[in-house]
């Protein structure tokens, strides 16, 4: 499909049109005035020079937050149904060279997750796997998403890129939303950290979104892991990627999530890229600034005070009560944690301390019409 | 004298239509008496059964509820949302939101007037959100709307009455309450409205993203009686910049 390589490259394409450390103040100045940025605008508030512009981007980051999103956060939780992996991803504890403990629940094992899950009063999951179409193929995950049905509103998926028709297959159980994150868009780096399995394949996995759109999802996500490379080139790539799909297809949701590298199993190593919080912060806001309409989510690879505070400040949904282990809600976790988590609040916390905000947590923000 | 908004055979004193769906809950309540409206929109999808804080529990029960559909992206599912909406007791009363671009939240004219048609056929009072068209509002009267919700600017916007030379138009040529809706900002704005004759004004964001939340509900209930006092009076004549002419082009007329 000729269009589908077009924003690809469109997106390569600009990845380095910009060198961030020339932009000046006055650059960014210009960003903070305007009401609709261009792809300039946007790498200027990446840029080192919008460093100390970080509180008035906050507060105009807060200000298009509440009026496009009002009060309300939305609140949800993923369930990893089976950690097997195919690729060989430096970066990630489910590496299939790590010898962690490998499992797949049964779907009576999912029931029960989903039934403890639901107790918590959550309509919104997230069902995530590994990168194994042998271990967890489409079927077993349609499976998974037609049982989800029986509890939740809005099922979401991150697994695996699939084809169009798959998406289509996965809709039609009553899927709604797919992630996936390109984790870099440095094509070069890409190859250096994705050793082996299809996630090679730099071009299948980045037009995943625009295949989840034709196959009938109502919303996609994005996101880069920022601190694989230079993590401004990727925040910047990502909110390229999202503007030109929301273009290409008004009617999706778009969201976009901001994970950066955090410690995993078996790893020792200094990262060079690393990305302290004020910077990921620059890029939530950065995203907002330029991006108004898109949803930002927060995992609990951040701390509890940064996660709320990203909430009162730009992004519009948080999960919670999070098991990033294989199990370990209905039942013993079975299998090893994808990577570490900093924010173990049960769902109560989470809606305590938004309230302490003056935010309001949602649980319920969808209809499935599927 | 009596002045009272007439929807769906249903009478209400205020014309002040509250949106629910950027405050918190616990908010609702006083905005509501604060700012005296009787009708309040809510996203049915938040209304939903199940799952946290129910936004029904926080709306006083002499408010009338005005479920929305938004959510849906055409008229096929803006019809399953309506249903759905009845189903789980909301009332009869449904405002149509039909969006297909999420950037703009700008409403889909075609797709709107479809669903109306099919949901005033089954009976309910249909209140359909739309772009200040002309022919699009006469379509809507046809298809068996109950009011005209035309928008001022884009939702959440808070610029104004960016369309109001089109508003007024549908006020001219509708014979349907025309009730200004999205990107009204300021109480001046919703005053102006209620001026030009619309039959009343729906706010959300301009409350819920202001200073002191209550007293600006109050301020738009006050600014919304003022401009239909004013409508009501008739407005007083405006003079051209050049006054009246002192040599009149008709001064030379004799019998």
């Amino acid at each position: 499909m000729p269009e589908e390589i077009s924003i690809m490259d469109e997106v390569l394409d600009l990845y380095n049109k910009y060198d961030f450390n020339e932009f000046t103040s006055e650059n960014v100045e210009t960003a903070l005035q305007k009401e609709d940025l261009d792809f300039k605008d946007f790498a200027a508030l990446l840029s080192p020079a919008a460093e100390p512009y970080l509180e008035q981007m906050a507060q105009k980051a807060q200000r298009l937050t509440r009026s496009r999103f009002g009060n309300t956060i939305a609140i949800f939780t993923p369930i990893y149904i089976s950690n097997y992996c195919e690729n060989q991803c430096v970066y990630c504890g489910f590496n299939c060279k790590n010898k962690i403990h490998r499992a797949k629940l049964n779907i009576d094992e999912i029931e029960k997750e989903y039934k403890a899950i639901a107790e918590t009063g959550l309509k919104e999951i997230l069902i995530l796997t590994g990168e194994s179409r042998k271990a967890s193929d489409i079927e077993y995950i349609g499976d998974a998403v037609m049982l989800a049905k029986k509890y939740f509103s809005l099922i979401g998926l991150e697994i695996y890129p699939v084809d169009a028709d798959e998406y289509k297959y996965l809709h039609e159980q009553g899927a709604d939303f797919v992630t996936v994150f390109q984790e870099t868009y440095d094509t070069e780096t890409y190859k250096k950290v994705h050793l082996a399995g299809k996630k090679r394949i730099f071009s299948y996995r980045i037009n995943a979104q625009e295949r989840a759109i034709l196959g009938g999802m109502r919303g996609v996500g994005f996101g880069a892991l920022l601190g694989i490379a230079d993590f401004r080139h990727d925040a910047f790539s990502v909110g390229v990627h999202a503007s030109l799909i929301q273009k290409k297809y008004p009617h999706a949701e778009i969201a976009i999530s901001v994970p950066r590298l955090r410690p995993y199993i078996n790893s020792k190593n200094e990262n060079p890229n690393e990305v302290h919080e004020k910077q990921l912060l620059q890029v939530i806001c950065a995203y907002r600034l330029f991006l108004p309409y898109a949803g930002i989510t927060v995992s609990t690879r951040e701390r509890k005070n940064f996660r709320d505070n990203a909430a009162n400040i730009a992004a519009t949904k948080i999960s919670a009560g999070v098991c990033v282990g294989i199990g370990g809600r209905g039942e013993e976790e079975k299998g090893d944690e994808q990577f570490e988590i900093n924010d173990r609040r049960s769902v109560d916390e989470v809606v305590s301390s938004l309230h302490d905000y003056g935010l309001q947590p949602s649980f319920n923000e969808y209809i499935r019409l599927i | 004298m009596s002045d009272k908004l007439v929807l769906g055979g249903k009478e209400f004193e205020s014309r002040f239509i509250l949106g629910s769906g950027k405050f918190s809950l616990d908010m609702i309540k006083a905005v509501v008496e604060d700012g005296g409206a009787e009708i309040i929109t809510l996203a049915l999808r938040r209304a939903n059964v199940g799952g946290g804080e129910n936004i029904l529990d926080y709306i006083p029960e002499n408010v009338t509820l005005l479920p929305n559909t938004s959510g849906a992206r055409n008229a096929d599912e803006a019809v399953r949302i309506a249903r759905l909406s009845r189903e789980l007791g909301c009332g009869d009363f449904v405002k149509v939101e039909v969006v297909g671009d999420n950037k703009y939240l700008l409403p889909d004219n075609a797709e709107t007037v479809k669903a109306v048609e099919i949901l005033a056929k089954e009976g309910f009072v249909v209140l359909p959100y739309m772009y200040p068209d002309l022919y699009t509002a006469r379509d809507l009267v046809n298809a068996g709307a109950a009011a005209v919700m035309p928008l001022a600017a884009p939702i959440g916007s808070n610029k104004g009455l960016c369309t109001k030379d089109f508003i007024k138009i549908l006020i001219e040529e509708i014979d349907l309450p025309i009730i200004v809706d999205a990107g009204i900002g300021s109480p001046s704005q919703a005053c102006e409205a209620m001026e030009l004759g619309a039959a009343a004004v729906m706010a959300n964001t301009a409350i819920a993203t202001a200073g002191d939340i209550y007293q600006m509900a109050k301020a738009f209930g006050l600014a919304i009686k003022s401009g239909r006092l004013a409508y009501l009076s008739g407005l007083g004549r405006v003079l051209q910049d050049s006054g009246e002419a002192s040599s009149p082009l008709t001064g030379f007329l004799q019998d």
